[in-house]
């Protein structure tokens, strides 16, 4: 049986009724893993053997009866930015090459009382410092689709590995737009939650206050499932939020009349690839055919998200990254003479350029005499940005727009021109300065066969509203996950088929559904300074 | 004529506080366990660790900083301050800067004859750092993470003390505020109590403020005393000189009695402070610091008004009672159960204070139990021992808390009120000493305690000293 086309829902399906055993199910992504990692490198670590001890566990509690969820025994990946107890951790940086964690991420935990069955540990830029896959130690990741181009990133290993089938599903972080372009880039889809969803415990921090571990996956279903999965209130983390709703998967209705979808004018102008605005425009019309109401308006300040984005994340970066100094674990500098020798050798041989890059613009900007004119004027801009979209949701929804102002570029044609690079995430950034929820789903092809992607950015807390309105534009199209066969037969171009859509689209049954309301959900901050002792 | 110099001295005080688990992590803050075993993930700065706040820090801390007049910052934040060291896991300490928890406070001390109030500017939560063990023979250095992430406030003051006197008289009203409150031991010899003193001079008169230096390593009241004047003789030599004091942080050497320069102002690390972003701002209501309000214990004024009503002791003792409260605990504890506070008190004033300065003692080092001491009062008033057995008991219940009860039954200490027994060895006595007899017979009233001397001598000390006299003046009657 071909497992591979399965999306992660149908496979667990089959698992549950004992068509497909776990080991079967991992041996099949291993296999596939194997044949595909020689062109595309989609992870730093295939752990094979432990996969199939985890098959064994995980078939043992499924029989027990113990596992009944939708992605029990399917096979999954993690970002290599994630810790997992015992298996290398790495940020795909040389500092960490050696590094086995004490412990296990929240959000890997939660997948693993799912009943996830983690196959590896995926590519990255390092330490998540990118929008290409490039600046890893341990080489680019390719797309899948293409094998010339980039897949984006800085999650660019957990989309070309869901894209290139060497998983079911992966998770992603996203600071600044990590999961949402490369899924864009990879023809997956890929949803960054609200601020507060998912745990951060066990992530090893970029920019805290903007970083959010979220799912990439194959279609708008199992990236529902994987999302409600992983989504809990954790006591580990300060800035985790109690959430009333993590019914994720019950927003699976297709329906989206009377939705207010508002497009940005702002996102369509200058700087975008045609190509893209109008593979946006026609999924705009799809929604619209389907109910909603679609209107252009001015989101305003979008210009400062860019600067402000790059101060904060900088920043924040600078202070988090200062721990790695070969003292206590990772790598060491092999020759050095005394202590700050031992700092500045170990540091300089351990991160690479842009890594280096980011420290130094952090602590600049943090410098005393600097830090009002940049960081606290970043963190104003970061307020100012919050309250444009606050405003948008009084009017609308959502907001579509693109994901990125290009499909995925060549490789090699990014790094040199940093600053072009920061300017792709333009439509993404915005959403972390606000916290919001925002999505990438696959709306086409461009000339060259590369995807293309919508972005859908909902308000806190709104996610639901994202998935039904994914939901209803992958019915609407029968747009099903596109498999890139053509990597398989080594033509390294794209054109996948779109296949029939067999699945069946679920119907809404309550009309009156309130989901579109704006539920005022923010964190009780005296509750959360609560551990007693 | 020489110029008249002023001293200028502001304080920083760090101060541990007493809760059981770390600031930001579940490991427990006890004193002394084996290296590197009370510590976790978090207080070790592992990579995807994040810190989660622990609530009774922010609630000594707003105690501390209701106590010392201090208005309560209602929406406080966390920054992280950067600095590379081995001995801070995360290279960045979790500290306070720019919304301190409490700010604007004072406390008044008296030093001499002058009643002052010395302001504090603000008081801040932060986490301890880890030791550094170097080892010199071996050219290696090891890290010990237990301290890591034990609670601290540091408590700014304004430059307001002008002496050494003034100075320790601040720091022993602050050591007293904050152990009434539990928050703290305060024990500068196991650094839970440190202070960096900042001093400048400036001639008498001015209204300008000198190049100030920062003192570090203070250990002991006395350290403090003897590098406060040392540097002021040291900054004021250098203006005689007509050279200038340079801004630096100085690391004072307790053996060697004076103080190196550190760094220069030059050297001075650029923190670059910033907002945590792992942790969420800390909203504090009026219910809440109401709450800390009303748990909080009495403070001392409070108790010297109660002593006066309840007790009925000299307004003297109540103050040196009260001065520690550890004194005043053991003072409350020991009359509870013996209802004798003036006996008590007396106790504590007397014998206890006199052998706690013969061996260089504090009062939070007494070990003795208010139930021994009790026991010990009640055996003396009873007649069962006579005063100057009890105070050997005492002694022993100083030293080792013995059992009063056992120890004088099991070493026969017990008074001797048997008129027989106590008639055979006074006639032994009279026959023994003739020229004594015959002196008192003849009028001197002094040689009958020479004879009483004789006969408690023999009793050895267990007879009942009137008794003796009574029956002695009755026999050569």
């Amino acid at each position: 049986m071909d497992l591979l086309h399965l999306t992660a829902i149908e496979l667990g399906r089959k698992i549950k009724t004992r068509e497909v055993s776990v080991t079967e199910a991992v041996k099949a992504v291993l296999e596939q893993a194997k044949e595909m990692e020689p062109e595309i490198n989609s992870y730093v670590t295939l752990d094979e053997a432990g996969a199939l001890m985890q098959a064994e566990a995980v078939q043992k509690r499924i029989d027990s009866g113990e596992l009944t969820g939708p992605l029990a025994g399917v096979p999954a990946a993690v970002k290599d930015n994630m810790c997992i107890e015992g298996k290398l951790t790495t940020c795909s940086s040389k500092i960490l090459s050696n590094f086995h964690p004490a412990f296990t991420a929240e959000a890997v935990k939660n997948l693993q009382k799912a009943g996830a069955v983690i196959v590896g540990k995926t590519n990255m830029d390092e330490f998540a410092m990118g929008s290409t896959t490039e600046t890893s130690y341990y080489g680019p990741t390719k797309n899948p689709h293409n094998l010339m181009h980039v897949p984006g990133g800085s999650s660019g290993g957990s989309c070309a590995a869901v894209a290139a089938q060497e998983c079911w599903y992966a998770l992603g972080s996203d600071t600044g737009g990590s999961i949402r372009q490369p899924s864009s880039f990879c023809g997956v889809v890929g949803l960054k939650p609200t601020y507060g969803t998912v745990s951060r415990y066990g992530l090893i921090a970029y920019g805290s206050s903007l970083d959010q571990i979220g799912p990439v996956a194959r279609d708008v279903s199992d990236c529902a499932a994987v999302l409600e999965a992983i989504a809990s209130h954790d006591e580990k983390d300060s800035t985790s939020i109690q959430r009333k709703d993590y019914d994720f998967t019950s927003a699976l209705a297709r329906d989206v009349k009377g939705m207010k979808i508002g497009i940005p004018r702002d996102y369509m102008r200058e700087g975008l690839n045609p190509e893209v605005a109008d593979a946006v425009w026609k999924a705009a019309r799809v929604l619209e055919e389907q109910g909603a109401v679609i209107e252009e308006f001015d989101l305003s300040l979008v210009k400062y998200a860019i600067p402000a984005y790059y101060v904060i994340a900088s920043a924040e970066a600078s202070s988090n990254l200062e721990r790695f100094d070969g003292v206590k674990y990772g790598y060491r500098a092999a020759d050095y003479e005394g202590l700050h020798n031992m700092y500045k050798k170990t540091r300089s041989e351990g991160f690479g350029a842009e890594v280096k890059r980011r420290i130094m613009l952090g602590s600049f900007v943090l410098s005393s005499g600097y830090y009002d004119a940049y960081y606290l004027k970043a963190l104003c801009v970061k307020a100012l940005i919050k309250q444009a979209f606050d405003r948008a949701f009084e009017s609308y929804d959502l907001i579509l727009g693109p994901a990125a102002p290009t499909t995925a570029p060549e490789l090699g044609k990014s790094l040199q021109d940093p600053l072009k690079m920061y300017l792709g995430d333009i439509y993404t950034i915005s959403v972390n300065l606000a916290g919001l929820p925002g999505m990438s789903v696959p709306i086409g092809r461009d000339r060259k066969g590369l995807p293309v992607g919508m972005q859908l950015i909902g308000n806190s807390f709104q996610e639901k509203t994202l998935i039904r309105a994914a939901y209803t534009y992958e019915c609407a199209t029968e747009k099903q996950f596109e498999v890139s066969a053509d990597v398989r037969a080594g033509a390294g171009m794209a054109a996948g088929q779109a296949g029939d859509c067999g699945r069946a689209c679920r119907q809404t049954g309550d009309p009156g559904d309130s989901a579109f309301q704006a539920k005022s959900e923010m964190p009780d901050v005296q509750a959360k300074s609560g551990r007693e002792a | 004529m020489a110029k008249q110099y002023e001293t200028v001295i502001g304080l920083e005080v760090h101060v541990e506080l007493a809760t059981r688990t770390k600031i930001f992590c579940g490991c427990s803050t006890a004193f002394g366990a084996a290296p590197n075993t009370h510590t976790c993930p978090v207080c070790t700065g592992m990579p995807g660790s994040l810190p989660v706040l622990n609530r009774q820090v922010v609630e000594y801390a707003m105690a501390i900083g209701l106590a010392t007049n201090c208005r309560i910052t209602r929406v406080c934040k966390f920054d992280r301050k950067n600095y590379f060291y081995p001995d801070n896991p995360q290279n960045y300490q979790i500290s306070q800067l720019y919304l301190p928890i409490a700010r604007d406070g004072y406390v008044e001390i008296e030093a001499g004859d002058t009643k002052k109030k010395v302001r504090i500017h603000e008081m801040h939560m932060e986490e301890d750092a880890g030791k550094l063990i170097h080892d010199e023979w071996d050219d290696t250095s090891l890290v010990d993470y237990n301290r890591s992430g034990v609670p601290l406030v540091e408590i700014v003051s304004e430059p307001d003390m002008r002496s050494a006197e003034e100075v320790i008289a601040y720091l022993e009203k602050l050591r007293q505020i904050i152990q009434y409150l539990g928050a703290s031991d305060c024990k500068l010899q196991e650094g839970s109590m440190r202070a960096d003193v900042n001093l400048s001079v400036r001639e008498a008169g001015s209204s300008q403020f000198g190049t100030r230096t920062e003192m570090k390593n203070l250990n002991s009241f006395k350290a403090i005393s003897h590098a406060i004047e040392g540097e002021r003789e040291r900054q004021i030599e250098l203006l005689e000189e007509g050279k200038a004091v340079i801004q630096e942080t100085r690391r004072w050497d307790d053996n060697k009695e004076s103080s190196y320069a550190m760094r220069s102002k030059e050297d001075a690390q650029d923190y670059r402070y910033f907002p945590e972003p792992d942790l969420v701002p800390i909203v504090i209501s009026d219910e809440w610091i109401e709450a800390v309000k009303s748990r909080q214990p009495e403070l001392r004024a409070e108790k010297l008004e109660r002593y006066k009503k309840e007790f009925d002791i000299p307004r003297y003792d109540a103050e040196i009672i009260t001065e520690s409260k550890s004194m005043a605990d053991l003072f409350e504890a020991a009359t509870s159960i013996c209802k004798k506070p003036k006996k008590v008190s007396n106790w504590l004033m007397v014998e206890t204070m006199r052998l706690m300065k013969e061996h260089g003692m504090e009062p939070e080092d007494l070990k003795f139990s208010p139930e021994n001491l009790a026991k010990l009062i009640n055996l003396a008033d009873a007649g069962v021992v006579n005063s100057s057995v009890a105070k050997e008991v005492f002694e022993k219940v100083f030293s080792e808390d013995v059992d009063p009860e056992q120890y004088v039954e099991e070493h026969g200490l017990k008074t001797v009120h048997d008129e027989g027994a106590l008639k055979a060895v006074l006639e032994q006595v009279i026959a023994d000493n003739p020229q004594a007899v015959s002196d008192y017979r003849g009028g001197k009233e002094k040689a009958l305690g020479a004879l009483v001397g004789q006969t408690m001598k023999a009793m050895k000390g267990k007879a009942n000293p009137g008794m003796v006299n009574q029956m002695l003046r009755e026999m050569l009657g």
